[in-house]
């Protein structure tokens, strides 16, 4: 017992846990934005692969860091452009789209990869985002801008969508589509840019794991990170603080094993420990379920005119 | 532009429409091939060659095509209830960790039962497990409305863990010299080959015997029609008096114990011993092999034939030619998007406003 105060009161394990979440809480709240929209985005794990490919090969290739994690959105955009198409323009099943745009994205990132990197055993690297020990707070100042980008995008995120009339819109068709249109919002150009501004975000987490947390890209890197955060939109209850606030619970439990995994006299075999995570996201969705109030119009398709 | 919906589907275009798909994809990846800097037609000759050229490529793309055949049967039937079950590479391995379960551990000695009972009680070992594993999610959705996707995705990780467990553990192989790989079937289980000097094994008749089972099912009995009406409108189906929990806890039986099952024929078929890399993402290729037959059972036989030599081909040409391998995963993955837009082709017409 002593032992788990003793990880407790380490500052570098509330380091860990900042880090841990941060590509969580911008996946999370690219998750939440399209899914307020109405639309399942089952193509974040492949879009984190692809942003962390993407942004990785920009900054390796000479670009500065801050142009690689543009080049990481802007995949995701692209990549959330045709989600957008398939799932809005042509109303297609979001679930079997989703997890095509993952496995396209997750593959043509891997081919990429080789092509550019044939013969390498050891992965290139590159020198990623700096801790920002100028920033005199604790826990913080040993994070990268990108964490801050990330904390500050929650608050962002919430402002947008509930206090501008384009979180309205986006919110409204999100509900009711059919009322939306009647009130004179174009419901697939607000889910498409729903779609494109969340894929965006899911490209900047996976840029997160290569330009900061490591400095390589590594096959099976994201590692279901993708899924983990759709799960965390659920236990958020579509909601941006507790987002965060998901996003944070869960990595304290992910560094927490982490740490009991390192402590000489592990009780259990490690593969338990890295179980844990992905069984805490099942057992918050399950405590949830029961209240959980989805966006209603969430993997409905909207065609124009059909009902 | 604007989409219409058609009065009737011609049979024909439902048959080309996967067959149009694939052109346009591999017209799509030609692309990728010309930026590595290979010659495009060399390629894709090779590619052919190597996945469907000689008795040997053949035979190496239907022993690929046998787990493929069987993780795309468990995803046609789940999609067909709309049970979007995502986590047939877990169910897989879950089936193979309990096929040697049965059929290795107590040291070989198969509790000193005849073979053939051991060899059926090692397969229904393995289609329970499976079973079980997709039990949960499926009345997690039934009950609570837990989206399926999220939780059977989650499982396969957690299932992956505890393969990894089970390898560094209970069922460890001594004799492996620290690899992590699973102590073996007991010799007389393992399945027999069909033609000499090749893998190619007689799981491929189980998987195709499967299929025709599975197609029976589905259009000739009560519970095929209730798969089907369930999956078509579920209110509808619960106002007629279909049982809707129980015809989709059925289903999640069915399919997670077909995806069970290609993980036991694995191993009594090809390698004998479970391995943490046994399966390159069989149960992923499933549902795409499910959405390329169109989710009929019988095309899931030609679509996973398909796949599998795409895969087994693409290996071979990137030995000869260096183009890297995953070329194939883009392939599928491609072929996936294009066929919902050309099945989506045959039920609305485009109008251009």
């Amino acid at each position: 017992m002593n032992e788990f105060f003793d990880i407790l009161a380490n500052p570098s394990f509330w380091v860990a846990v900042l880090r841990i979440a941060t590509p969580l809480i911008l996946g999370t709240l690219g998750v939440l934005l399209c899914e307020r929209a109405g639309v399942l985005n089952l193509g974040i794990e492949g879009i984190m692969v692809a942003g962390a490919f993407t942004g990785w090969l920009a900054v390796y290739s000479g670009a500065p860091l801050w142009g690689g994690v543009a080049v990481a959105a802007l995949t995701g955009a692209l990549l959330g452009g045709l989600h957008a198409f398939l799932t809005v323009t042509l109303a297609l099943s979001q679930h079997v789209s989703g997890l095509g745009l993952t496995l396209l994205a997750t593959a043509l990132s891997y081919y990429g990869y080789r092509v550019s990197f044939p013969k390498v055993n050891t992965p290139p690297t590159v020198q990623p985002f700096q801790e920002m020990s100028w920033l005199g707070i604790p826990v913080l100042a040993q994070q990268t801008p990108l964490t801050l980008l990330a904390l500050g995008l929650v608050p962002l995120l919430g402002y947008l969508l509930y206090r501008t009339p384009v979180g309205l819109a986006v919110r409204m068709v999100g509900e009711n589509p059919q009322a939306a249109e009647g009130q004179g919002v174009s419901v697939a150009a607000v889910r498409s840019g729903a779609i494109v501004a969340g894929s965006a975000l899911m490209g900047v987490a996976g840029a997160f794991l290569t330009l900061s947390a490591f400095n390589a890209f590594f096959f099976n890197m994201v590692n279901g990170r993708g899924w983990i955060c759709v799960a965390l939109v659920v236990f958020a209850s579509w909601r941006p603080g507790k987002a965060l606030l998901g996003a944070l619970l869960f990595a304290f439990f992910d560094a927490l094993q982490l740490r009991l995994q390192q402590a000489g006299d592990a009780l259990l075999p490690y593969q338990m420990y890295l179980m844990l995570p992905y069984v805490l996201s099942i057992v918050a969705l399950v405590l949830v379920a029961r209240k959980a109030s989805y966006p209603q119009a969430l993997m409905k398709p909207y065609r124009k005119g059909e009902r | 532009m604007r989409l219409e919906k058609r009065s009737q589907s011609s049979r024909l275009a439902l048959l080309l429409a996967p067959v149009g798909a694939v052109v346009f994809t591999l017209l799509v990846s030609a692309l990728l091939v010309w930026w590595a800097g290979a010659d495009v037609a060399q390629t894709y000759g090779l590619l052919l060659r190597g996945g469907f050229g000689s008795v040997f490529a053949l035979s190496e793309t239907f022993t690929r095509a046998i787990p493929l055949m069987l993780t795309g049967l468990a995803a046609a039937v789940a999609f067909r209830a709309r049970l979007f079950n995502i986590g047939a590479e877990g169910q897989l391995y879950v089936g193979a960790l309990a096929a040697v379960a049965v059929g290795g551990l107590h040291g070989g000695t198969g509790f000193d039962l005849p073979v053939p009972l051991l060899f059926g009680l090692m397969l229904l070992a393995a289609a329970l497990a499976g079973a079980l594993l997709l039990l949960g999610p499926a009345l997690l959705k039934a009950r609570l409305g837990v989206d399926e996707v999220v939780t059977t995705l989650l499982l396969n990780f957690i299932v992956l863990l505890l393969v990894s467990l089970m390898l560094d553990g209970p069922m460890k192989d001594p004799t492996a010299m620290g690899w992590p790989q699973s102590v073996a079937l007991m010799g007389e289980l393992e399945l027999s080959k069909l033609v000499e000097q090749t893998r190619v094994h007689s799981g491929l008749l189980i998987a195709a015997a499967l299929a025709v089972a599975v197609w029976m099912l589905m259009k000739y009995t009560v519970l095929g029609f209730d798969i089907r009406a369930v999956g078509a409108n579920a209110r509808a189906a619960a106002f007629a008096g279909v049982p809707v929990t129980r015809t989709v806890v059925l289903v999640a039986m069915l399919s997670g114990a077909l995806a069970g099952l290609a993980g036991a024929i694995e191993v009594a078929g090809r390698t004998s011993y479970l391995t943490l890399d046994m399966s390159p993402g069989y149960g992923y290729s499933g549902i795409v092999i499910a959405m390329l037959a169109g989710l009929h059972p019988l095309g899931v036989v030609a679509a996973s034939v398909f796949v599998a030599g795409v895969l087994v081909g693409a290996d071979s040409m990137s030995r000869a030619i260096g183009v890297p391998t995953y070329i194939a995963d883009v392939i599928v993955a491609a072929s996936l998007i294009s066929v919902l837009m050309a099945t989506l082709l045959t039920q609305y017409r485009v109008r251009c406003k």
